[in-house]
């Protein structure tokens, strides 16, 4: 409990995301009965029928832990940002949109002009003859509709509030959320201690790789396949087979689930502690499985020419290095000609 | 002046909407609109990705349903590269897909719509939700509930890699195959799911049609549609969520059309509405005519209702006896051997459940054949892609993925016409239809009489997040000001970084 008896309060809400997280939070099973015993609801649009002015009725950080999770791409989703952080005591960012701003933020790799054209105006199915586009304000015969204004560019959820705790994975596998769930019960109700603020909670230190049961260290490679080209080995390393995983750059927690199957990591955790850039410390990861690092004596423009033609089989490096992180990468967004922002 | 209701935002569902309702000086409703305020731009950012990562970057639509986009994205690759799954994968998929059907209707019928029921529209807003649920059936029901959810959870792990956003879809093939033992857990997972799915149609019978308020309700006017039905059907023209031919059917029960998923362009066009972000399908044969019922309106639906109403039954034996004693007992009559179309919008609850033990039993046929422990999961692609149509039956509705590749397989263009975009046209419809014959001059709005405007929008058991798959992050805004004849009196763009 609280100091003045009452149950500590949970939310829940999306910013630009898939509801996969929500799910996730659902996936924790009959614990989801501890939660219902601890907490109340203070607001949790999936599953609960609480309104926003209800939110806004509530005193500041009458939320004692509010789990936010999507990406910040719209007005609406940045002002439901700063309400919902003015109303919480403890503001987690909770899975990769909110972190990191995960595949909704590969939009940062395009253009305004080229997403409205193609949505819009040119797909085989569009029947739109007089160039419609949705306004943020439009008459109709009773008054007026409003919808939110589209962010250029695609943030992480700290872009835009301050955040105690970041949760990553797309979404954070179950276990993983029960387990951080029980670490802020027992702050809450126990007064045992929280982590400290802007920590990375509910998963690992160090890489995937270090976590996945395929064997490494065997082979490197003088190219890249596509998933589809070659059959691997079941017990081996996949990007020692040529094929790309990001387990080496990306941070441990999930047990390394996508590499068990036979496909490769494609990044969802994050980068591993200490590291800005994903996909930097990818290049250095692929670098060392590359079967052209030299011996003293070899001709240096040789081996050059044998690591560029390797690095040329891989498609796409700016969407496959940074899948999942464009809004915390270096890159953050591809500059946009003319595009009037 | 006009007054206007506002609903924000509209909950239990998954991602974002608004309903606003005008009323007039009388105070009757002269509008309401069902607002979808989000977009976040896939057709747009996948441009440029190699087609292969579709089925796990486009499962991101939706969180609910990625399996539903995993699977139409995997179809899409088939055709894409040109190859053809072996019989052995087809039904690995499928069984795999049956499990995310079981999951995704107890989530809906539990969790999102059955909160209405279980607890009634009236219920106090904090209780009305899959605890206060729990709360009023028990722990042991609650516990069964979440059980169902984490088994199938098991399975779709299993299968796919991860409980969520799975990864094994490739083209012609899938990229985890299951030895004897993981069959029999499957197996047994399967009894149990159409041992719960019997179970969650005697409470639809004990907690609904035994209540006369709620079939009142049901088959009241406030929530009748008359529109065309889209649904998947096998040779047999029995439904089917994996593959088939897509159907659509009149309101007066008649087929009207039956294609391939690859000629959708032909049939289905997309309207374009300034004051929301989501566009509107409706059947190009017909021709939009404006959020109107009717053979005459191109308007049409595609949800567990307008499936069994496209279709002449259920491909397994149970869950045929429960399609006939849905048709039966609300009133539908059996014209040249075929029920006719039930139009009921909140029957689609119970439809659903007719699906749910459909899913669960055709689940425990494919974990018996002998084809499904076959280690082969894996083909050779040897040709030059170019074009690829994919699509199945997501629990929304007719879900379809179209790439455009270079010859590298590297995305050009990318169209996605997904299940709940499908019903944007009959939901709007049933939310001003629900208003207005619930809120007419004179009558206090109660938060219960707004909750069943959102019951009229709610047994579509839309995906906010999937429908609004279909936007930009960038656009250039824009407000424009006219006068009451139309005339632009202002135009302020505004472009936010
Ligand atoms: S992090 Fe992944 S699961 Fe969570 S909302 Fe974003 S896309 Fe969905
Ligand atoms: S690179 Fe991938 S497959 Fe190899 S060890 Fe790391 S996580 Fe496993
Ligand atoms: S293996 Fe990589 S992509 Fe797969 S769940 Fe783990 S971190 Fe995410």
């Amino acid at each position: 409990m609280t100091g003045n008896g009452k149950k500590p309060q949970l939310a829940m809400y999306w910013g630009a995301g898939c509801g996969g997280c929500e799910i996730s939070v659902l996936n924790i099973g009959e614990h989801i009965l501890t939660v219902d015993a601890v907490f109340d609801i203070a607001f949790f649009p999936c599953i609960a029928d609480f309104k926003i002015a209800d939110v806004e009725g509530y005193p500041d950080g009458f939320i004692d832990v509010c789990l936010f999770n999507g990406a910040i791409r719209n007005s609406e989703n940045e002002e439901m940002a700063r309400l919902l952080r003015k109303k919480s005591k403890v503001m987690v960012a909770f899975g990769s949109c909110a972190y990191e701003g995960c595949i909704p933020a590969l939009s940062n790799l395009t253009s305004r002009r080229a997403t409205m054209e193609t949505v819009y105006l040119d797909n085989p199915s569009i029947d739109n003859p007089d160039g419609i586009i949705p306004q943020l304000l439009t008459e109709v015969g009773e008054g007026e509709l409003e919808i939110p204004s589209f962010y250029n560019t695609v943030k992480s959820l700290d872009q835009v509030v301050d955040v105690d705790y970041f949760l990553p994975g797309c979404p954070p596998e179950p276990h993983q959320i029960w387990a951080v769930l029980q670490v802020v019960v027992a702050a809450l109700t126990e007064g045992a201690p929280l982590p400290p603020a802007g920590s990375v909670v509910g998963a690992g230190t160090l890489a995937v790789c270090e976590e996945c049961p395929l064997e490494k260290d065997v082979k490197t490679i003088a190219r890249f396949y596509r998933p589809y080209e070659i059959t691997p080995e079941p017990s081996l390393c996949l990007l020692e087979q040529g094929l790309m995983c990001m387990g080496p750059a990306t941070r441990s927690g999930c047990g390394a689930l996508c590499p068990q199957v036979g496909m490769g990591c494609r990044g969802c955790y994050g980068p591993i502690e200490g590291v800005e850039d994903q996909g930097a410390r990818m290049l250095t990861a692929i670098a060392s499985v590359l079967e052209v690092s030299g011996k003293p004596g070899d001709d240096e423009a040789e081996l050059d020419r044998r690591v560029q033609e390797a690095v040329n089989t891989i498609v796409d490096p700016a969407g496959t290095f940074y899948r999942f992180s464009m809004a915390k990468s270096m890159l953050r967004r591809v500059r946009i000609n003319g595009g009037g922002s | 002046m006009t007054k206007r209701i506002t609903i924000d935002p509209i909950t239990r569902l998954e991602g974002h909407g608004k309903i606003e309702i005008f009323l007039d000086e009388a105070g009757d409703v002269e509008n309401a609109y069902l607002q979808i305020p989000e977009l976040r731009g896939f057709e747009q950012f996948c441009v440029g990705r190699p087609a292969e990562e579709m089925p796990r970057i486009t499962n991101r639509i939706c969180g609910v349903c990625p399996e539903a986009h995993h699977m139409a994205a995997t179809k899409a690759l088939d055709a894409l590269f040109d190859v053809e799954p072996s019989s052995a994968v087809k039904k690995l998929r499928e069984m795999f897909y049956m499990a995310f059907y079981v999951t995704d209707h107890t989530t809906h019928f539990y969790a999102l719509g059955g909160p209405d029921f279980i607890l009634g529209p009236d219920a106090p807003p904090a209780e009305r939700n899959i605890l206060g649920v729990i709360h009023k059936v028990g722990v042991d029901v609650g516990m069964q509930v979440i059980n169902c959810r984490m088994r199938n959870h098991h399975v779709i792990k299993m299968l796919g890699g991860r409980g969520i956003h799975p990864v094994a879809g490739m083209p012609g093939g899938w990229s985890k195959s299951i030895n004897e033992e993981e069959r029999a857990e499957i197996e047994e997972i399967a009894r149990q799911n159409v041992e719960f799915a019997l179970f969650s149609l005697k409470a639809f019978d004990d907690l609904v049609l035994a209540n006369q308020d709620y079939v009142d309700l049901i088959v009241s006017d406030a929530f009748t549609h008359e529109t065309y039905y889209m649904g998947t059907v096998d040779e047999k023209n029995l439904v089917n969520f994996y593959d088939g031919l897509i159907r659509v059917t009149g309101p007066d029960g008649k087929e009207f059309i039956k294609y391939p998923a690859k000629d959708y362009v032909q049939h289905i066009a997309e309207r374009v509405e300034p004051w929301t972000y989501l566009k509107f399908p409706y059947l190009k044969d017909v021709g939009w005519k404006g959020f109107v019922d009717g053979t005459d309106s191109g308007v049409y639906c595609a949800t567990p209702l307008s499936r069994l109403n496209a279709s002449n039954g259920m491909a397994t034996s149970q869950a045929q006896e429960a399609f006939e004693r849905f048709y039966e007992t609300l009133g539908s009559k059996k014209t040249k051997g075929r029920y006719q179309p039930v139009h009921f919008r909140l029957a689609t609850h119970w439809a659903r459940l007719v699906e749910l033990l459909y899913a669960a039993e055709r689940m425990l046929e494919l974990s018996q054949d002998p084809e499904i422990t076959d280690p082969n999961m894996r083909v050779n692609v040897s040709s030059t892609p170019t074009e690829g149509i994919g699509s199945v039956e997501a629990p929304r509705g007719t879900l379809t993925h179209h790439y455009q590749t270079d010859e590298k397989g590297i995305l050009t263009k990318v169209n996605l016409i997904v299940g709940t975009t499908n019903n944007y046209a009959p939901i709007a419809m049933s939310v001003k239809k629900a208003a207005q014959s619930l809120i007419t001059r004179g009558t206090v709005v109660t938060e219960g009489m707004l909750n069943r405007v959102e019951m009229a929008f709610r047994n579509y058991d839309p995906c906010m997040s999937c429908a609004t798959h279909s936007l930009p992050g960038q656009m250039p805004l824009e407000i424009t000001i006219r006068q009451a004849d139309g005339e632009v009196v202002e135009r302020v763009s505004q472009y936010t970084d």
